[in-house]
């Protein structure tokens, strides 16, 4: 249990538990309970979907090109009966889908699940998560849902995938004969939502249990590094949001299948079958389902937040702009989550004095933003800068922020939403965030703490390549979005060009699809240099970034237990270049004990300086 | 060319603001100017945020190519400048953003109350059809000429598909509703959109400022033909709606016993011979 002293004599919790028991290869492996090998099995899993949610993207992007022309290479096979175009049912599903992969089996577990898992119990201190086997399980539910997934795409045939669009909105959800993905595709997607769902909730009680109890000696709250607090706030977030979305899903698949009425009003009539008999309201699923998915947006974010800013401290050896202020406007943002999703629905017709509160709410949610992006440049402000792969995917991540965040503020105001909402402004505004933000932050992440995962560093011309391509094709596909969005393109169209006023826009829609591509073939680069540099990258010692968190001062890669001297914590997370350094480095450790004034620090000195002694620049 | 990586992140914002500067040029722009007086508003305000955000961007990728230059000077000192931070700075940073973004919040609420709250709507703009969306077109009905239209179907009812004619310059109220799943009614040039919810009707108004055909597109995904739910508002003057009404009164109220005489003078004759005309 750790406390708020900071001396040495406090380690009560099982130190001695974890020395290296003999166990085999599927339980050190494949079943593993150790966080790391969890983190690292959530890592790879959803860069492979990144794979799939790319593929799924690129078939809406050719389409959008090029209507209707038979697709390349897998066209003349899945689509013969339509001469290789796709049909516009398929796009539907392609849009649905690409998001569900993206959002459910990509951005939320690579940041929570492979971040959180991996860096949570080694910067805090800890030997592993509070409930191990609870983590274990959290990852083996990924699978019936990435399975869940897979059956609905497949069940009844391509032709007959989920196509409600990741947001499922009822009525087309919920009566079968809506659409032809309505039918068993859309209920196997809710289960594939509910183990999502399932996974997520188990790693966040294990996080904010792991935070709370199982710190190190001295890692009082505001010496954690932002990583954790983004980390600590974002399960706060899940636990708070998530029940929600899982009673929505769990009332949609009774609606769906046992008969109950919740979402489907009376007298309807789709494809011509018998009025629906019913009293329900649509709009209680859009309020359902974004209680718990704007919060989401923040679970997809903050991690990459808190990341960065560890990152770019390390980077520019500077302490963080601001700590306490970063820490304040992550829980304002996380409180201020939870009232604004009703800007997803300014034009349902919901009651408009809900919009104007709902609008107000989400302009102040731009304000503790604004006041990162600050701290951010305030970091970088007088500090070392050398540009390699981390940094560069930092300040990416800044600029890129920088540009959804205001995007943004258009669709704050509800006069311009009207106008804006459900266009390609959206597209744009959510792909700066959740790719330019939260995706170039993980690729960031990736290099940055690979030398604690395997022992290795990636390869940096690999990763300068890597960030080149992938920043030029992200913003050639995406910033002319914003444009096409100010021209009244609406989203989800398979083949927009046979409105007149959109016909002049599809030589755009062709340069950005080409984009795309190179954008996609850029992340082969990525996957290959992840894979390569486990066999032959540059070997690391324990603190190869002179970074000052716990982590590094653990061997590299960490053994069972992770920590061969159990930290003890002197200092805040930042302190880089300090005055207090009389030594050759510039940065002190937080577990660097403060200088000798007096006997009663020396029993937390010992071997904590030995942990950095043998890093290597 | 260790200044590379600065000047990279200096260049893209430059090359940003010049393709949004060339867009309107290009006609990678608004479908038109808003041709609806709140469209205008709903502009000015596009106009006054795309001002504040663009000088805020601006400010900001400033600052960060400053200090990244200034970060590259100084890679190869021992130390960097040792700063916790400013309390000052994080005051002024938080209080001018929130200042700007409250004045934003007021200065709109304006046009929203007047477009979608009711006790703000124009007076006495009585709904002059409704519109019924469906799996893949709008259907719309108008009252006979001269008499309300009533929330229930009524037997001198007109019907058309995905045509909805309006007289220009003045308010107009319609009744938006859907028959089976979710829609949107979407007119880009009116910068009008409004979801049709299943077991709701929602009041609409707008008001076009010229005559013209304006495109009537859906917003909200409704299915495999969601693209293809393509109408168009036609706003004329108001003699020619009513001539319009009149014709559509005749095409519906014919019984396919007479020749179709091609002028709606002709077919005004005979318009009101019949009563049984619910011609749906």
């Amino acid at each position: 249990m750790s406390t708020l002293s900071p001396t040495a004599d406090v380690h009560g919790h099982g130190h001695e538990g974890h020395g290296h028991h003999d166990i085999g290869f599927v339980r050190k492996y494949v079943f593993s309970t150790d966080h790391k090998i969890i983190g690292i099995q959530f890592l790879v899993t959803t860069l492979l979907m990144l794979l799939v949610g790319g593929a799924l993207a690129l078939g809406v992007r050719f389409q959008l090109a090029w209507p209707w022309r038979t697709v390349p290479i897998i066209g003349e096979i899945i689509f013969s009966g339509e001469g290789g175009s796709m049909s516009p049912e398929f796009y539907t599903m392609l849009v649905t889908m690409h998001a569900s992969v993206m959002i459910f089996l990509v951005i939320i577990p690579i940041l929570a699940g492979a971040f959180g898992n991996f860096l949570i119990p080694l910067m805090i201190g800890a030997d592993d998560m509070a409930f191990p086997v609870l983590n274990m399980l959290s990852y083996w539910f990924m699978w019936p849902a990435i399975a869940c997934f897979g059956v609905s795409f497949l069940i009844n045939g391509l032709n007959a995938a989920p196509a409600q669009g990741w947001t499922a909105y009822p009525v087309l959800s919920a009566l079968h004969d809506s659409a032809p993905g309505s039918g068993a595709a859309q209920t196997w997607w809710l289960l594939g939502l509910t183990f999502v769902g399932v996974s997520s909730m188990m790693g966040s009680v294990n996080y904010m249990t792991t935070i709370i109890n199982m710190r190190a000696p001295g890692m009082t709250l505001f010496r954690m590094p932002l990583t954790i607090w983004s980390m600590f706030i974002t399960a706060i977030l899940q636990a708070f949001a998530l029940p929600v979305l899982t009673a929505a899903g769990f009332m949609l698949v009774a609606e769906r299948v046992l008969g109950f009425n919740f979402f489907v009003p009376g007298g309807l009539i789709v494809n011509d079958n018998d009025p629906t008999i019913g009293g329900g309201q649509p709009l209680l699923w859009q309020h359902l389902f974004w209680f718990y998915s704007h919060p989401a947006v923040y679970i997809m974010l903050l991690p990459a937040m808190g990341m960065v800013s560890d990152m770019l401290a390390a980077q520019v050896r500077k302490p963080i702009f601001g700590y306490k202020p970063m820490v304040y406007s992550m829980a304002a943002i996380a409180g201020l989550g939870f009232i604004v999703w009703g800007h997803h629905m300014f034009t349902s017709g919901m009651n408009p004095a809900l919009g104007m509160t709902f609008m107000i709410s989400t302009m102040m949610i731009a304000l503790p933003s604004a006041v990162k992006v600050f701290n951010w440049l305030g970091t970088i402000w007088g500090g070392k800068v050398r540009f390699n792969t981390v940094m560069l995917n930092c300040v990416a991540f800044i600029s890129m922020f920088i540009v959804g965040g205001l995007s943004g503020i258009w669709m704050a105001s509800v006069p311009t939403d009207i106008y804006f909402h459900d266009t390609y402004f959206i597209v744009a505004h959510f792909h700066y965030v959740l790719f330019g933000a939260t995706l170039f932050g993980c690729f960031a992440a990736i290099p940055f703490w690979y030398p604690k995962m395997f022992g290795r560093k990636m390869n940096e011309t690999a990763g300068k390549l890597h960030f080149l391509l992938t920043f030029i094709g992200f913003n050639g596909t995406f910033f002319p979005m914003h444009m096409l969005g100010i021209a009244g393109f609406p989203r989800r169209y398979a083949d927009p060009y046979i409105h007149p006023y959109m016909e002049h826009l599809m030589p755009m829609n062709r340069f950005m699809t080409l984009c795309a591509i190179l954008m996609g073939i850029a992340q082969f680069i990525l996957i290959a240099n992840f894979v390569i540099s486990y066999f032959n990258g540059e070997k690391v010692g324990r603190n190869p970034w002179q970074a000052n968190g716990l982590e590094w001062s653990a061997p590299s890669p960490p053994g069972h237990g992770n920590f061969d001297v159990l930290p003890v914590v002197y200092r805040g997370p930042y302190e880089y270049s300090s005055p207090l350094n009389d030594d050759d480095r510039d940065f002190l450790m937080q577990t660097d004990p403060p200088p000798k004034r007096s006997e009663e620090s020396e029993s937390g000195g010992g071997k904590e300086d030995g942990g950095t002694a043998e890093e290597q620049a | 060319m260790n200044k590379f990586w600065p000047l990279f992140f200096c260049f893209w914002p430059v090359v940003a603001i010049v393709v949004l500067w060339i867009s309107p040029a290009m006609d990678w722009w608004f479908p038109g100017a808003a041709m609806s007086p709140l469209g205008e508003q709903i502009d000015n305000l596009f106009y006054m945020i795309l001002l504040v955000v663009g000088i805020v961007f601006v400010g900001t990728h400033i600052a960060l190519g400053y200090v990244l230059f200034r970060g590259v000077d100084h890679a190869d000192d021992k130390k960097s400048w040792f700063s916790h931070g400013s309390h000052k700075l994080e005051v002024l940073w938080s209080v001018a953003p929130a200042g700007i973004l409250l004045f934003i919040s007021l200065y709109q609420l304006e046009v929203w109350m007047r477009y979608r709250v009711k006790s703000h709507f124009p007076d006495d703009v009585q709904p002059i059809a409704e519109v019924t969306a469906r799996q893949f077109e709008w259907r719309i009905r108008y009252p006979a000429p001269g008499k309300p239209l009533l929330p229930t179907p009524q037997p001198d009812d007109l019907y058309t598909v995905n045509d909805l004619h309006v007289p220009f310059g003045r308010p107009i109220l319609i009744r938006l509703r859907s028959m089976d799943v979710q829609h949107s009614f979407f007119v880009p040039e009116l910068r009008v959109k409004q979801d049709a919810v299943p077991g709701t009707v929602i009041p609409v108004w707008f008001e076009t400022n010229d005559e013209g055909d304006y495109d009537l597109t859906c917003a909200e995904l409704c299915g495999w033909g969601h693209y293809k739910m393509r109408g168009r508002v036609f706003a004329e003057r108001e003699s020619e709606f009513h001539a319009y009404m009149k014709t559509l009164q005749a095409e519906q109220d014919y019984d396919g016993v007479r020749e179709l005489e091609s002028t709606g003078a002709q077919i005004a004759e005979y318009s009101g011979e019949t009563d049984d005309n619910s011609g749906h």
